[in-house]
């Protein structure tokens, strides 16, 4: 290592910045073969198939003499995580379609965008508390800069569905850009009540915030955001965001197979289509590392290990690779949410979810963000006591005042059975003659 | 960024200026009127933030500098209100006349 | 003038939001001019990170790539101006006119504006100088006023789009 430090100084900052990044990007690169694989064996268990099992058996002869003896008939199996690997190799030795009359400088660029978007997100997410190889860069807007990486992401879409020439796909392109700008905005207002909560923006610091205990007294919990009632709100609107910002469903509007053909991809096949859904399992992936340091204590394990005295695990915590495994299986536990919801709720119509986003987790991010100012003034001016009565009785008003209103009125927002047009085609309107004059909604 | 001048940020906020300018006069889709209406003003930021760099960052002069940014803000949001209704505006003129050259649209021409 | 890193990291973002600002006025295809200028503008949110201003840089990526030119492309899609039928634009002796003139310009204000200006260097960098504590500060204190009328501004362009994108009922 002698020869590194005898360089200029610019340069071996150069370095160390070019190797914090390839040890953020092979973290997020690196377990696509295995989210895939995760994801259709976890959706086939759901919906009661096999999924994908047998690729990747090895059985060895017991016959022939190629064979060591200590081989001789053994099976191995893989329990089919080859298959993404084959699937990979098929998608690149496919035979290359690009339809004609497309425009095809963006028909290139559109998944190439998507790939970068995917691949710099989680630039500024601390994996460790180890500062010399992560975060990338601790900038001190990081949270901004997963916002502003995120909003970018419309493009490879949009780009995708116009330059193919069809007309499913420009469809396609047309709600993933009213879907994102809508959702980009109910999560900006939940992290900004984070952001006032930590009051920083660095990702570091939103870490380094959720380490004290529990609501400032409960010892062995670490205060962790989505531990306290405004983060619980926030946190579960972010959730719904971060699912429409990488359009899986129920929010998949933009490639709804049963509308569109395929959405802002039906033109694309091979390696171009293989790059658009690696950078959507990517992005699921580095999403949930953001749901994760911004409400679940980034690097960190659910107990405050200097308070039952066993300080050893902080040290492990804060090394690199015990870092990166605690983030890793908080993302496996966000994926596995992903993968709940894609087999649980069915599609939204279109206006249920521009109704979803601005009529409801915008106002409740909205209210959310003027509660968690009132509870910082309270608690600054009279103490943490009396700031947690007022956030924890007003949420208690609010869950009360919502299931009051829930069970009189129909909930026409988050009423997904509506979508199911097939077998109770005439619910709605049933409901319509069945009801009082003035209780049908305007 | 030690060693470069403040000509060099001047001068290229001048360039996209003038080239929003040059746009605004020769081009008739009125929503390439609007981009370089938006590069127009994406210059003038450039060249407040460069001022504000440049003349303001000494430790005692925060908030001089501080002016810079701050008009840096406003023509962001100014901007964003003026791309929505502008935007509405290019809409409800392509649903009337199904045709937006700006070379058209002369009703108001006695 | 020595020739930095800094200077040429410079040069470089400097011809790359030349070029692209270029590229939205000679496009014919609007698509491509509006990705011309989401370039242009990426670019320039990385020339404010060179001039220490964090917060302003990442937010002209949220506000203008990340929602103002989504926005455009939104609307050059939905009335499919991208498509070639719907605007050919002739060459016209305007064009010419309009090129003489702005480079005529171009010319005048270099002339008086650079020979100052070459001399002006850098000061010492100050860290905190464009982080969102100082902005949020003076924002909130001394432009909090203006503040407010931007607000009330940004509801009536909330309205008026709302009011104009209608479609009307009768």
């Amino acid at each position: 290592m002698d020869w590194l430090r005898s360089l200029d100084p610019t340069l071996q900052d150069v370095l160390a910045a070019l190797g914090r990044a390839i040890l953020a990007i092979i973290p997020v690169f690196a377990p696509v073969p295995f989210i895939i694989w995760y994801e259709r064996r976890l959706l086939s268990w759901m919906q009661d198939r096999i999924g994908p099992n047998r690729t990747g058996n090895i059985t060895f002869s017991r016959t022939s003499k190629m064979i060591p003896s200590f081989l001789k008939g053994k099976k191995f199996k893989l329990f089919g995580l080859a298959q993404s690997i084959a699937d990979g190799i098929k998608l690149f030795t496919k035979e290359d379609i690009m339809p004609t009359k497309t425009d095809k400088f963006l028909f290139i660029l559109g998944p190439l965008i998507a790939l970068f978007v995917a691949l710099t997100l989680g630039g500024t997410i601390p994996w460790s508390g180890d500062r010399r190889f992560t975060p990338v860069a601790d900038i001190n807007v990081g949270l901004l800069y997963v916002m502003a990486i995120s909003s970018l992401g419309a493009y490879g879409l949009v780009l995708a569905g116009y330059s193919s020439n069809n007309k499913y796909s420009l469809l396609g392109a047309l709600r993933a850009s009213a879907q994102l700008i809508s959702y980009e905005l109910a999560m900006g207002v939940s992290l900004a009540a984070m952001v006032m909560v930590t009051g920083s923006l660095k990702m570091t610091e939103i870490v380094a915030a959720q380490e004290g205990p529990l609501l400032g007294f409960i010892g062995f919990l670490p205060n962790w955001n989505i531990f306290t009632p405004f983060g619980l709100v926030s946190g579960f609107i972010f959730l719904i965001c971060i699912f429409a910002e990488t359009n899986r469903p129920p929010f998949d509007l933009a490639e709804a197979e049963n509308e569109l053909v395929a959405g802002y991809h039906t033109e694309y096949s091979t390696k171009r289509w293989g790059l658009f859904m690696m950078a959507e399992y990517m992005a699921m992936f580095t999403f949930s590392m953001v749901f994760s340091t911004v409400f679940l204590g980034g690097y960190h394990l659910p107990l405050r290990w200097e308070a039952i005295g066993m300080d050893f695990m902080t040290s492990i915590e804060n090394s690199y690779l015990g870092g990166l495994s605690v983030m890793m299986l908080k993302g496996v536990v966000g994926l596995t949410l992903y993968i709940w919801v894609r087999a649980t709720y069915p599609r939204f119509r279109y206006d249920q979810l521009m109704n979803l986003g601005w009529k409801f987790l915008l106002p409740v991010a909205t209210g959310n963000l003027i509660v968690t100012a009132t509870w910082i003034m309270i608690t600054k001016v009279y103490g943490a006591a009396p700031g947690w009565m007022f956030s924890f009785g007003l949420y208690a008003v609010a869950v009360a005042v919502f299931v009051l209103l829930r069970s009189k009125k129909s909930t026409q927002y988050l009423d997904t059975r509506s979508v199911d047009m097939i077998n109770q085609p005439a619910r709605r309107t049933v409901d319509l003659v069945e009801s009082k004059p003035e209780e049908v909604p305007a | 960024m030690n060693g470069v001048p403040l000509a060099g940020f001047i001068a290229l906020s001048m360039f996209m200026f003038i080239t929003g300018v040059v746009g605004v006069i020769i081009r008739r889709n009125p929503i390439v009127i609007f981009m370089c209406i938006e590069l127009m003003l994406n210059a003038v930021n450039l060249a407040f933030l460069a001022f504000a760099r440049y003349r303001f960052s000494s430790p005692t002069m925060v908030e001089q500098g501080a002016a810079g940014q701050m008009m840096v803000v406003f023509v962001m949001a100014v901007a964003a209100a003026e791309v929505a209704v502008g935007l509405g505006i290019i809409m409800a003129i392509y649903r009337l006349k199904e045709n937006i050259d700006v070379d058209e649209l002369n009703l108001l021409k006695g | 003038m020595k020739l930095t890193p800094e200077l040429i990291i410079f040069g470089m973002l400097a011809g790359m939001a030349a070029l692209s600002a270029v590229g939205v006025v000679a496009f014919k295809n609007a698509v491509r001019s509006a990705l011309c200028l989401v370039f242009t503008f990426f670019i320039l949110g990385f020339l404010y990170f060179a001039l220490h201003m964090e917060m302003l840089g990442i937010t002209q990526i949220v506000v203008y790539t990340g929602a103002i030119m989504v926005l455009f492309l939104f609307v050059i899609m939905l009335l499919n101006l991208g498509a070639s039928h719907v605007l050919e634009e002739k060459s016209d002796p305007k064009k010419v006119v309009g090129l003489t003139f702005g480079v005529a310009l171009a010319v005048l204000l270099a002339s008086q504006i650079v020979p100052i200006l070459i001399k002006v260097q850098a000061p010492k960098a100050m860290p905190q100088f464009g982080s969102p504590q100082v902005i949020g500060s003076i924002l909130f204190t001394d432009y909090v006023y203006p503040f407010e009328a931007v607000s009330v501004l940004l509801l009536l362009g909330i309205v008026g789009s709302v009011l104009l994108a209608k479609r009307r009922l009768s």
